[in-house]
C-alpha cells in the first residue's frame, strides 16, 4: 500500500503546482482573493535576487534558443555566401534555394515522413492500448500476480542482455534485419511508461472499480468503460513519450535497417544526410545535379528543418504533458 | 464446542487438497486481468529476457557458423584481452568521469534555476521561458549533431566565422581532442537542464508558504531565504535523484556521443563511452566476442550500483526506494 501513496503525493503535487503558482501571481499583480496572503515587504535582498533571477533566466533561455535559431537562419542563406563566411544567426543572402532543392525531387523526403507518420501513428496506438492495459492490471490491488508482474518487468531495467547478444537475436535469430518491425516492435513499451501508467491510475478513484464489480462488470469492462475514460491526462502523457520515441528514432534504424530499406525512417534519414555525403547526393536524386553546385551546408540545414519542423510546431499543445510526465514519474521512474 | 471444532477440523482437513487448487482458482479468477498482462509479458520476454542466454558469447570465440552455444568456449580469455590492452579502464574511467560531471554540474545548475524560476513573478515571462527551456529536451539527437556541425566545423562552422570576424585564426575543433570534455558536458547541460529543473522547482513549489511568511517577519533577507528554508527543504529530492543518479553512473549517454563525436578516432581518448564502443564494435568490426564482454560487465557493475544505491535510499527513507 505505501507504494501507492507516492503516486498520489506526486499527482497532488501536479495539482498544487497549478494552485500554488496562480496565487503567487495574484498575490503580486492586481489580484484581490478574499483572503489576500500577506504582503511581504521586499527588502533591497530581494529585490536583488529578483533582478538576477530575471537575467539568468532570459539569458539561459536564449542559450537554449540560439541553435535553432542558427539552424533556420542557415537553411534560409545562400550557399556561396556561407563558404565565403560561415555560418551565422541571421541569414546570408536570403534564398529558398535549399528547400527547393529538397522539393524539386520529394520522393525521398515524403517516404521517410510516410514511414515515420505511419510507425508513429500505429505504434503510439497499439503502444497505448497495451501499456495501459498492463498498467491497469498491475494497478488493481486484488490482482494476485501483481507483484510477480511488476517484477519481471522491473527487472528488465536493472540487468539486461548488452547491446550485442540482443542484436543478434533481434537480427539473426528472430531474422528481423531489414525490417521495420525490428524498428517498430521495439518502441512499443518500456518499463518506464509502464510504471508512469501504473502511477497515473493511482488517480482514478478505487470506488469505480468496486462498485462496476458490484453491478456485475467484467475486469475488462471496468477498464475500458470506467477507467479509461477517467485516464485521459494519464494516456495523453505517456502517448506523448511514445510518439516522441517513434518520432526522433535513429538508433534502432541504424542498428537494424542500415541501408537495407528504400524509406529510412524520418531521424535516420537526416542522420545519413549530415553524415554520409552518397546520402545527402542521393536525398536530391533525379533532380541531376552535379556534386559541385550541390549547397551542401544549406541543404543538411534545410533538411533538420523539415525533418524536425512538424514536432516542434506540435510542442506547445502537448507541453503541459510532458511536464506532468516527470512531476509523476520521476519519484518512482 | 465440538461443533466448532469440527469446523476447524474440517477447515484443516480440506485444506492442503485446497492448497493445490487455489493457485488454480486464482488464475481463473483473475483470468481477465492476467490476460491484460499478457502482451507485455511476451514482449519483455522476447525482446529483453530472450537474449540474456546469449551473454555466453563473453565466454567464447564466437563465430557465425557454430552459433552462441556452439563456438569454441575460452573462459576468461576476451576480458583478459580488454584489461590487458587498457581499453576496459578507458572506457570505465571515460563512462564514469562524464556522468559525474554531468550529475554534479546538472543538478547545481537544475537548482539554481528552480530557485530562479521560483522568483519569476510575471505569468507570461515565465510561461514562455520555460517553454524554450524544455525545448532541446523535446527534439531528435540527431538535429543536436546538426547543431554541433553548424556550430564547429573548420570551414563554415559559426564559431571558426565568429573568430575569423574578430580576426584570429579557425580551429580545427573536430580534430582537437581536448575540447570535446567541454563540448560534450556544454551540449547535455544546454540539453538536459531546463527538463531536468522541472522536479525541483515542483518541490519548491511544494513548501509551505507560510515558512517564507515566518522567516520574513522575522527579518531573513532573501539569501537567507534560501540557504535555511529552500536548500534544506530540496535536500530529500536532491539526495533520492543523486543515489538514482549515481546509480546508473556506468550507463552512458550514447544517442549525444555518437552524433557528437561519431566515428572520429582522434577524439576517441578523451570521448569514447562503453556504448559508443560497443556499437562500433558490432557494426564497424563485427566483433560479437569483445562487445559482449563489454556489455556483460557494464550490466554487472551496473547492476551492483543499483542495488547499493537502493539500499542506501531504503535507508534514509524506506518509501523512495525502488524496491
Amino acid at each position: 500500500m505505501h507504494s501507492s501513496d507516492v503516486g498520489i503525493r506526486a499527482t497532488d503535487k501536479t495539482a498544487r503546482i497549478v494552485t500554488v503558482t496562480e496565487l503567487v501571481t495574484t498575490a503580486d499583480g492586481k489580484g484581490r482573493r478574499n483572503n489576500p496572503p500577506r504582503r511581504i515587504k521586499l527588502d533591497r535582498s530581494d529585490w536583488t535576487l529578483r533582478t538576477i533571477s530575471y537575467i539568468t533566466v532570459s539569458l539561459f533561455a536564449l542559450f537554449c534558443a540560439l541553435p535553432f535559431v542558427l539552424i533556420l537562419s542557415a537553411s534560409f542563406s545562400s550557399e556561396s555566401e556561407i563558404m565565403k563566411t560561415g555560418f551565422g544567426l541571421l541569414p546570408k543572402g536570403f534564398t529558398f534555394e535549399a528547400y527547393s532543392y529538397i522539393f524539386k525531387a520529394p520522393r525521398q523526403i515524403i517516404g521517410s515522413y510516410a514511414v515515420t507518420i505511419l510507425m508513429t501513428v500505429f505504434g503510439t496506438a497499439i503502444g497505448l492500448l497495451v501499456i495501459s492495459m498492463t498498467g491497469y492490471a498491475l494497478f488493481r490491488q486484488d490482482f494476485p500476480f501483481r507483484n510477480g508482474i511488476s517484477f519481471f518487468i522491473y527487472f528488465t531495467t536493472l540487468f539486461s542482455a548488452g547491446l550485442a547478444p540482443t542484436y543478434l537475436w533481434i537480427a539473426r535469430d528472430l531474422g528481423l534485419r531489414g525490417s521495420y518491425l525490428a524498428v517498430f516492435l521495439q518502441l512499443l513499451m518500456t518499463p518506464w511508461l509502464i510504471i508512469l501508467m501504473k502511477n497515473f491510475m493511482r488517480t482514478v478513484p478505487y470506488e469505480i472499480v468496486e462498485s462496476g464489480k458490484v453491478d456485475g462488470a467484467g475486469d475488462f469492462r471496468i477498464f475500458w468503460q470506467l477507467s479509461l475514460p477517467m485516464m485521459k491526462p494519464a494516456l495523453a502523457t505517456v502517448g506523448l513519450f511514445l510518439a516522441l520515441g517513434y518520432w526522433n528514432e535513429w538508433y534502432l534504424s541504424s542498428l537494424y535497417l542500415g541501408s537495407t530499406v528504400e524509406f529510412k525512417p524520418l531521424q535516420y534519414h537526416l542522420y545519413n544526410i549530415i553524415n554520409t555525403a552518397n546520402a545527402l547526393k542521393n536525398s536530391v536524386a533525379g533532380s541531376n545535379v552535379s556534386w559541385t553546385e550541390l549547397p551542401s551546408n544549406t541543404l543538411k540545414m534545410a533538411s533538420a528543418v523539415v525533418a524536425t519542423g512538424p514536432i516542434v510546431l506540435l510542442y506547445p499543445f502537448v507541453q503541459k504533458y510532458f511536464v506532468s510526465g516527470i512531476t509523476v514519474g520521476a519519484v518512482k521512474g | 464446542m465440538t461443533g466448532i471444532d469440527a469446523a476447524t477440523e474440517k477447515v484443516a482437513r480440506v485444506k492442503p487438497p485446497h492448497r493445490k487448487g487455489r493457485a488454480w482458482r486464482q488464475i481463473r479468477d483473475s483470468r481477465v486481468l492476467l490476460l491484460m498482462c499478457v502482451p507485455a509479458v511476451i514482449f519483455f520476454l522476447v525482446f529483453s529476457y530472450a537474449p540474456l542466454p546469449g551473454s555466453w558469447i563473453a565466454f567464447t570465440n564466437f563465430n557465425y557458423r557454430d552459433g552462441i552455444f556452439g563456438s569454441p568456449f575460452v573462459g576468461f580469455k576476451n576480458f583478459e584481452f580488454l584489461i590487458k590492452s587498457g581499453q576496459l579502464w578507458l572506457l570505465t574511467r571515460n563512462t564514469i568521469l562524464y556522468n559525474l560531471a554531468f550529475i554534479v554540474l546538472g543538478n547545481i545548475l537544475q537548482i539554481a534555476l528552480a530557485i530562479m524560476l521560483n522568483e519569476i513573478r510575471m505569468k507570461y515571462f515565465k510561461k514562455i521561458t520555460q517553454a524554450v527551456m524544455f525545448l532541446p529536451y523535446f527534439i531528435s539527437v540527431v538535429l543536436v549533431g546538426v547543431i554541433a556541425f553548424n556550430l564547429l566545423n573548420y570551414d563554415t562552422g559559426a564559431l571558426n566565422a565568429l573568430i575569423e570576424q574578430t580576426g584570429g585564426d579557425p580551429i580545427k575543433i573536430y580534430s582537437t581532442a581536448g575540447a570535446w570534455p567541454i563540448i560534450i558536458i556544454l551540449v547535455h547541460l544546454w540539453q538536459s537542464t531546463g527538463y531536468g529543473s522541472i522536479v525541483y522547482f515542483a518541490a519548491i513549489m511544494g513548501i509551505d508558504r507560510g515558512l517564507f511568511e515566518a522567516a520574513a517577519i522575522d527579518g531573513a533577507n532573501a539569501w537567507q531565504r534560501i540557504r535555511y528554508i529552500i536548500l534544506p527543504s530540496l535536500k530529500p529530492t536532491f539526495i533520492i535523484l543523486l543515489l538514482f543518479s549515481l546509480g546508473g553512473i556506468m550507463r552512458g549517454n550514447f544517442g549525444l556521443f555518437w552524433n557528437l563525436v561519431g566515428n572520429n578516432a582522434a577524439l576517441f581518448q578523451a570521448t569514447d563511452i562503453i556504448e559508443t564502443s560497443v556499437y562500433r564494435m558490432i557494426l564497424a568490426q563485427n566483433n560479437f566476442t569483445s562487445s559482449t564482454a563489454v556489455g556483460l560487465y557494464q550490466s554487472l557493475f551496473g547492476f551492483a550500483l543499483v542495488m547499493l544505491a537502493n539500499g542506501i535510499v531504503r535507508r534514509i527513507n524506506k518509501d523512495y526506494a525502488l524496491f
